[in-house]
C-alpha cells in the first residue's frame, strides 16, 4: 500500500501546483481519465484475488475521491482568484458625480392651498371655485357693498374694459374670494360648509402688496352656527396648520358682508426679529371674519330667518410666509429658479392630516 | 383718526391707564394703529439755571454763560437775546439729539471760546414755532428731566397721541366724543355732559341763505350766522398744541376752531369772510361748467348735479367738501360768516370722487355727520369764536330743517346669544345699548331699539347685534366645538376636476419641473403673440403697461419667467404652471391650463456624456405622462395644425378626434421666442384638463387581469418610405394587420437619406405578438408578417428594406 500513499502525495502535489484551469483539466485526465493513472490502477482490481481486492478496492476509491475533491477545490480557488483579479481591474472612481436627475418642485402657494384643504376637508368642508373675472353684482352688491359704499373705493378694484354701447357695469377682477360664497349658496343652498381658495386682485404694488395674491374663503351655514363655533374652527385650523396649539384673539371690526365682524389675530412671539406662531404674548392679524349678514344670505337665496353661519377670508400667501419663513411676497410671483428650489416642495410631499404637514 | 389722551379726557372722566385705553379701543373695533409717546424725544433734555451771562469778547450778539446742570456748572455760549443771569432754562448737553434742528450737540468752540451744550427754544424742541428766545421756565429743579416738568406743568405738550383705524361704519368715532362714548359704555369711565349753550344774537343776520328746491334732497339743512368785529390772529397755545399733536398745521384762530370741532365732535364747519360774500348765499346743484379756485389753490370745474354754495358773484364753496379761496378768512378778516350744514353722504361721496378731492370734511360728510348736531355745533363754534376772537354774533339764519332720522328696529335678545355664541343677559344688552345712546323699550325677549341720530350706519337688527357683541367683548369669546356635518370618517371632498388639477401639478413636479405662479395679467404685446390682447380682456385701470391684459395662455408668463432666469445666468430651465387662462372678458370665459416649458440642456455637463439639448420628444413624453395621470385615455391621435406660436413642423396636438384637443406639445416658434427675449430653442406643452372625458365607470374595481401562458413572439421589420410619411401611419397599419394577435407595435429606429437616396427614410418596427389560446407555428407567424408588410405598403407605400 505504500505506493498508493506515494501516488496520492504525487497527485495532490501536482494539483496544488496547477496554475490555471487548463492545466487542472490536463491533470484530471492524466489521473482519472480513461487511461489515467488511477483509472488504470482501478482496472487492475479485476485481476486481484478477492482478499487482495477487499483491501485495495476501498483504498483506491478513497484515493480517487480525494483527488477528485482536490481538483474541485483547486478549480474553485482558481475561479475566485480570477474573479478577484477582474474586480481589481474594474475599479471605478465613485467620487465622480452621479448621472443628473432633474428635481421638480411644488410652489408654496399650491402646497399651502393643499394643506388648508386637507385640514378643512377633515372638518367636513368641500372646495368651491368661482371665476376670477367677476360681475360687479357678485363681487360687491350681493355682499352688501352698494355702489356708494366707502369700502368699494378702499378696495383698489381692477375694472375690465367695457365696449362702447355695453351699458352693464364693468366686470371686475374679484377683489376677494367672497363672491364664491354667493355662487355656492345659489347653486347648493343651505346647510353648507365650503372653502374657496384662489387668486384675487387689488391695484396695489409695494413692499408688502402685489396686484395679485391668494385668499381662501370659508363659509359654514346651518341652523345654529355661532361666532363661538367660528373661533373653535379657526383655532383647530391654525393648530393643525402650524403643528402647535395656537390661540386666537377676536377683535370687533366691520365688514359689509358680516355682522358681527371680527378681525382675528393669532398668538405669536417676535424674539430675535423672527415671528414664532403659537407662543409669546404678541398678536398677529391674519384674517377677517364674522357672521354672514342676512342681506348676503338673502342675495344668495338663503332664508336668513332659518339659517345662520360664519364666513372668513384669509391670505394664503400670508400664512405661507408665516409658516415657512418666506420674507418677501413679491418674490412669490417672480419665478426665480433659486427661489423656487429653496422654498418649493417635493412632488411627493402631499399634505395629509394623518402624516402631518 | 388721531387724538391725544388729554383731549379724550375732555369728554371722558377716567382713571384708566393709556395701556388699558389702548387695549379696550382695539377690542371695541377702534383698532389702535399707533401710540406716539411725544415725551420720548425730549427725554434727555434737563433743566438748568443760568448763573452768569458775560458778553462774548469777539461777538456782539453772543454771551458766555455759566449754567448750573445736573453734571455741575457748564460753560455754554448762547445767542438768544433773553439770555441772562438767574433764568431757568432747558439744556441739551453734548450727545443730546435736538429734533428741531436735526442735530446732535457736541463740544465746540464758538469764536474761540469753548461751549459745552445748548440752551433750547421751543422750536428747537418742536413744541411750537416760538424761536424769539430760549425757554424761560417759571419753575423747575436743576437736573430735572424736562419731559417730567412738562408732564407736571403743561401735559398737553407731551401726552400720548393715539391713532386709531376707523371702519366705514363708525362715523361717530371720527369725533373724540364718539370714542369717549364707546369707552364709557365699556365701563372705562364716565362720559362728561356736553350741551352747547345757545348764544343769543344781538342783530339779524345780514347774510340771507336759501336752498334750491331741487337740492333739498341732498342738502336738507343749512344754518349760519355772522359774527362782526372779530380779531383773527393765531389761536391760543392749547389749541395749537392739540392740532399740532394730531398732525394739523395751526393756521388762524377762525380756521383752527373749525378744525377743532371737526375732530372733537365730528362736526365740520366752514368760515367765510363775510365782506367777500355778496348777497344771498344759495345752495344749489351745478348746471355744469361753473368753476372755483378752492382752498387747495386748484381750480375745479363742476359737472351738472354737484352741490355748490354760491352768492351773487358766483360759486363760493363746494358743499361739504372744500371752501373757495376768494371767500376764505385771513388775518385781516373782521366779519365772519359761520356755516354749519348737513350734506347727504352718498351725494358728497360721488361729488368728491368726481372732483378727486380728499378733505377732512368730505371724509366725514360721506360717512355721515350727526344731522341733529348742526345747530348745537354752530352754537359751540360761536362760543369759541367769541372767546378767542371777540366780536358780536348775529341771530342764526337757517334754511331747510334737520333731517329726520328717528327709527327703531326689533332686537331679539335670544338671537344675539345664538349668533354670538355667548351668554349676554337681556339686561346687559339693554345697558350696552343705552350707554351707546340707543333707547330700548319692551318687556319680553324682543326689544324695540331706537337709534341715536349720530349712528347713521345702524340700519337693522344685525347692526344692533354687532353693537352688543363688540361691547360684550369678542376677546372674551370662548371657542365652542362645531360638530362634523356627519359622524365618523370624513368623506372625500375633491371633485373630479380638482383631483385632475392636483394630479397634473404633482406629476409635472415629479417629472422634474419647477412650479411657478405668474401674474394673470401680461402686456398687450405678449398677449397678442398668443392669440389675446384684445379689448375684451383689457383692464380699464391696469397698474402698469406690463399688466394690461388678462393672459390668453400661460406660456407667455412662463417665457417671461424663463427670460428673467436666463438674464440671471440660469440657462437650463424646466418650469411649469397650472392655472387659468382667459379667452374672453366674461366670468365664464376662463379655462384651466397645465403648461410646461423646457429650455437649454437636459442637465449640466458631466463625465457620462448625458448632457444634450432638450427636444420635442422630452415634452411629448412629459405631456403623455401628465395626461395619463389625469386619467386621459391611452389611445390618442397626434395631429398637426396648432396655433402659430408653435414651430409649424415640430409640434403635435394630442387629440381624441379632430375637434377634441387634450393638449399640444412641441417646439415654440423662433419668432415668438425672439420677441420675448428668450434664448431658444424652447420646448413646451399646454394641456387642457377640462377636455379630458370623465370616465363613466366610477367603480374602483380594475377587472380581472389576463396573463397569457403561451409564448409571445417579437418580429422586427424595416420599411423604406418617403421622408414625409409619418411613423404613426406605419404603426397604425401594422397594428391593423391582426388586432387580436398584435399586442404592441413600437418604432425602434429611424434612418434618413444615406444609401436610401434623397427623400427616403427607413422606419424600423418591432411587432409584439401575443397569442392567447395556442403557441404560434412558424407558418402562422410568417402569415401575419406578410399581412403586416402588405398593410403597411398599402397605407404608406413602404416596402421592406432589402
Amino acid at each position: 500500500m505504500d505506493d498508493l500513499d506515494a501516488l496520492k502525495s504525487d497527485w495532490l502535489g501536482r494539483i496544488g501546483a496547477a496554475s490555471d484551469e487548463a492545466m487542472l483539466e490536463e491533470l484530471r485526465v492524466a489521473a482519472l481519465g480513461k487511461k489515467g493513472d488511477i483509472s488504470l490502477r482501478m482496472r487492475e482490481l479485476g485481476r486481484m484475488t478477492p482478499e487482495e481486492r477487499q483491501v485495495a478496492g476501498p483504498a483506491l476509491n478513497a484515493l480517487k475521491d480525494e483527488v477528485n475533491s482536490a481538483i474541485a477545490a483547486k478549480k474553485a480557488a482558481l475561479a475566485d482568484a480570477a474573479l478577484d483579479e477582474r474586480l481589481r481591474a474594474e475599479w471605478l472612481d465613485v467620487t465622480l458625480p452621479a448621472r443628473h436627475r432633474r428635481v421638480g418642485t411644488i410652489h408654496p402657494v399650491s402646497q399651502v392651498t393643499e394643506e388648508v384643504t386637507a385640514i378643512f376637508a377633515d372638518m367636513g368642508f368641500t372646495v368651491a371655485e368661482g371665476p376670477q373675472i367677476e360681475t360687479d353684482w357678485y363681487n360687491f352688491d350681493a355682499l352688501n357693498i352698494p355702489g356708494h359704499h366707502p369700502a368699494r373705493a378702499e378696495m383698489d378694484t381692477f375694472y375690465m374694459h367695457r365696449a362702447e354701447g355695453d351699458d352693464r357695469p364693468p366686470h371686475v377682477l374679484r377683489t376677494h374670494t367672497s363672491p364664491v360664497q354667493i355662487r355656492h349658496m345659489e347653486a347648493h343652498g343651505a346647510p353648507c360648509r365650503v372653502i374657496a381658495p384662489g387668486r384675487v386682485y387689488r391695484a396695489d404694488y409695494d413692499q408688502t402688496h402685489t396686484p395679485m395674491f391668494h385668499q381662501v374663503e370659508g363659509l359654514a351655514i346651518d341652523r345654529d352656527i355661532s361666532m363661538a363655533n367660528l373661533k373653535w374652527t379657526l383655532e383647530e385650523f391654525f393648530s393643525a396648520y402650524f403643528g402647535t396649539k395656537v390661540k386666537t384673539r377676536f377683535r370687533a371690526s366691520h365688514f359689509p358682508f358680516t355682522e358681527p365682524s371680527a378681525e382675528v389675530d393669532i398668538q405669536c412671539s417676535w424674539e430675535g426679529g423672527t415671528v414664532k406662531v403659537g407662543e409669546g404674548d404678541d398678536w398677529l392679524e391674519v384674517l377677517g371674519s364674522g357672521m354672514v349678514h342676512p342681506k348676503v344670505l338673502e342675495a344668495a337665496g338663503v332664508d336668513p330667518s332659518q339659517w345662520q353661519g360664519f364666513a372668513f377670508g384669509m391670505g394664503i400667501d400670508r400664512i405661507g410666509m408665516l409658516k415657512y419663513g418666506i420674507p418677501d411676497l413679491r418674490a412669490f410671483f417672480d419665478s426665480d429658479l433659486r427661489w423656487l428650489r429653496h422654498y418649493g416642495f417635493s412632488a411627493l410631499e402631499v399634505p395629509t392630516v394623518h402624516a402631518g404637514m | 383718526m388721531k387724538f391725544t389722551l388729554s383731549w379724550l379726557k375732555d369728554h371722558l372722566e377716567t382713571d384708566a391707564s393709556v395701556e388699558e385705553i389702548v387695549e379696550t379701543l382695539t377690542d371695541l373695533g377702534l383698532e389702535v394703529e399707533e401710540v406716539e409717546d411725544r415725551g420720548a424725544r425730549l427725554r434727555d433734555f434737563t433743566i438748568g439755571r443760568v448763573l452768569s451771562a458775560e458778553q462774548h469778547p469777539d461777538a456782539d450778539r453772543l454771551r458766555v454763560c455759566q449754567v448750573e446742570t445736573d453734571e455741575g456748572v457748564k460753560q455754554i455760549i448762547c445767542g438768544a437775546p433773553n439770555t441772562r443771569e438767574g433764568i431757568t432754562v432747558v439744556v441739551a448737553k453734548p450727545g443730546v439729539y435736538v429734533p428741531g434742528i436735526d442735530t446732535t450737540i457736541g463740544v465746540g468752540k464758538i469764536r474761540g471760546i469753548e461751549s459745552f451744550g445748548m440752551m433750547a427754544s421751543e422750536r428747537e424742541m418742536e413744541l411750537s414755532d416760538e424761536h424769539s428766545g430760549i425757554i424761560e421756565l417759571p419753575s423747575g429743579e436743576v437736573g430735572q428731566s424736562f419731559t417730567d416738568w412738562l408732564a407736571e406743568n403743561d401735559p398737553s405738550k407731551v401726552d400720548p397721541v393715539i391713532e386709531i383705524a376707523i371702519t366705514p361704519n363708525r362715523q361717530d368715532a371720527l369725533g373724540v366724543r364718539g370714542i369717549a362714548r364707546d369707552l364709557a359704555a365699556r365701563g372705562l369711565g364716565t362720559l362728561k355732559p356736553h350741551a352747547p349753550e345757545p348764544v343769543k344774537g344781538s342783530f339779524p343776520c345780514p347774510v340771507k341763505v336759501e336752498i334750491a328746491k331741487d337740492t333739498l334732497d341732498v342738502a336738507p339743512h343749512f344754518a349760519g350766522r355772522l359774527i362782526r368785529g372779530v380779531t383773527n390772529g393765531p389761536s391760543p397755545d392749547w389749541l395749537q398744541d392739540r392740532l399740532r399733536a394730531i398732525g394739523l398745521r395751526p393756521i388762524s384762530a377762525l380756521v383752527d376752531i373749525t378744525n377743532f370741532l371737526t375732530y372733537d365732535m365730528n362736526r365740520p364747519l366752514h368760515v367765510f369772510d363775510a365782506d367777500k360774500v355778496h348777497g344771498t348765499v344759495r345752495v344749489h346743484r351745478a348746471k355744469g361748467g361753473e368753476t372755483l379756485e378752492a382752498l387747495d389753490e386748484k381750480t375745479y370745474t363742476f359737472a351738472p348735479g354737484h352741490t355748490l354754495i354760491s352768492d351773487e358773484t358766483g360759486v363760493e364753496s363746494i358743499a361739504g367738501i372744500m371752501g373757495g379761496e376768494a371767500s376764505g378768512v385771513t388775518e385781516e378778516t373782521v366779519n365772519v360768516f359761520l356755516e354749519s350744514a348737513y350734506w347727504d353722504p352718498i351725494h358728497t361721496a360721488y361729488t368728491g370722487r368726481d372732483l378727486k378731492i380728499n378733505s377732512d370734511a368730505r371724509y366725514r360728510f360721506e360717512r355721515g355727520v350727526d344731522p341733529e348736531y348742526t345747530l348745537p355745533g354752530l352754537e359751540a363754534a360761536t362760543a369759541m369764536v367769541l372767546e378767542l376772537c371777540g366780536g358780536e354774533p348775529s341771530e342764526i339764519v337757517e334754511a331747510g330743517a334737520p333731517l329726520k332720522t328717528a327709527r327703531s328696529y326689533p332686537l331679539d335678545t335670544k338671537r344675539v346669544i345664538s349668533l354670538v355664541g355667548m351668554e349676554i343677559p337681556r339686561e346687559e344688552q339693554v345697558r350696552i345699548l343705552t350707554a351707546l345712546g340707543f333707547s330700548a323699550t319692551g318687556t319680553g325677549d324682543v326689544l324695540e331699539v331706537w337709534v341715536p341720530s349720530w349712528r347713521r350706519d345702524v340700519q337693522g337688527e344685525p347692526d344692533l347685534v354687532e353693537e352688543v357683541a363688540r361691547m360684550a367683548s369678542l376677546t372674551k369669546l370662548e371657542p365652542k366645538p362645531m360638530r362634523r356635518p356627519r359622524p365618523g370618517v370624513p368623506a372625500p371632498v375633491l371633485t373630479a376636476g380638482q383631483l385632475r388639477e392636483r394630479a397634473a401639478r404633482r406629476t409635472t413636479a415629479a417629472l422634474g419641473y419647477n412650479e411657478c405662479v405668474t401674474y394673470s395679467f401680461i402686456d398687450a404685446a405678449a398677449a397678442a403673440l398668443f392669440g389675446g390682447g384684445g379689448e375684451a380682456t383689457r383692464l380699464e385701470n391696469p397698474i402698469s403697461s406690463e399688466m394690461s391684459h388678462m393672459r390668453p395662455a400661460l406660456l407667455p408668463g412662463l417665457l417671461q419667467a424663463a427670460a428673467r432666469n436666463q438674464a440671471r445666468g440660469m440657462m437650463d430651465l424646466a418650469l411649469f404652471e397650472v392655472g387659468h387662462a382667459f379667452h374672453g372678458g366674461e366670468p365664464t370665459e376662463q379655462h384651466l391650463q397645465a403648461v410646461g416649458l423646457l429650455v437649454g440642456q437636459s442637465g449640466p455637463r458631466d463625465p457620462h456624456g448625458a448632457r444634450r439639448p432638450v427636444d420635442v420628444f422630452d415634452v411629448k413624453a412629459d405631456a403623455e405622462a401628465i395626461l395619463a395621470a389625469m386619467g386621459a385615455p391611452a389611445k390618442t391621435q397626434i395631429l398637426r395644425g396648432a396655433p402659430d406660436w408653435w414651430h409649424p413642423g415640430r409640434h403635435g396636438m394630442i387629440c381624441l378626434g379632430p375637434k377634441k384637443v387634450l393638449g399640444v406639445f412641441g417646439e415654440l416658434h423662433p419668432r415668438v421666442l425672439a420677441a420675448m427675449d428668450v434664448k431658444g430653442p424652447a420646448m413646451a406643452f399646454t394641456l387642457f384638463p377640462a377636455e379630458i372625458p370623465t370616465p363613466k365607470d366610477k367603480s374602483a374595481s380594475r377587472g380581472a387581469v389576463t396573463l397569457p401562458e403561451f409564448q409571445s413572439v417579437d418580429r422586427d421589420f424595416a420599411f423604406v418610405v418617403d421622408a414625409g410619411v409619418e411613423a404613426g401611419a406605419l404603426v397604425n397599419a401594422a397594428q391593423g394587420a391582426d388586432k387580436s394577435l398584435i399586442a404592441d407595435v413600437r418604432v425602434f429606429d429611424e434612418f434618413i437619406g444615406g444609401s436610401l437616396g434623397e427623400g427616403k427614410k427607413s422606419i424600423a418596427l418591432t411587432v409584439h405578438m401575443q397569442p392567447t389560446d395556442r403557441t404560434l407555428t412558424e407558418d402562422e407567424i410568417d402569415a401575419v408578417a406578410a399581412k403586416i408588410v402588405e398593410k403597411v405598403n398599402k397605407a404608406t407605400g413602404g416596402v421592406l428594406r432589402g
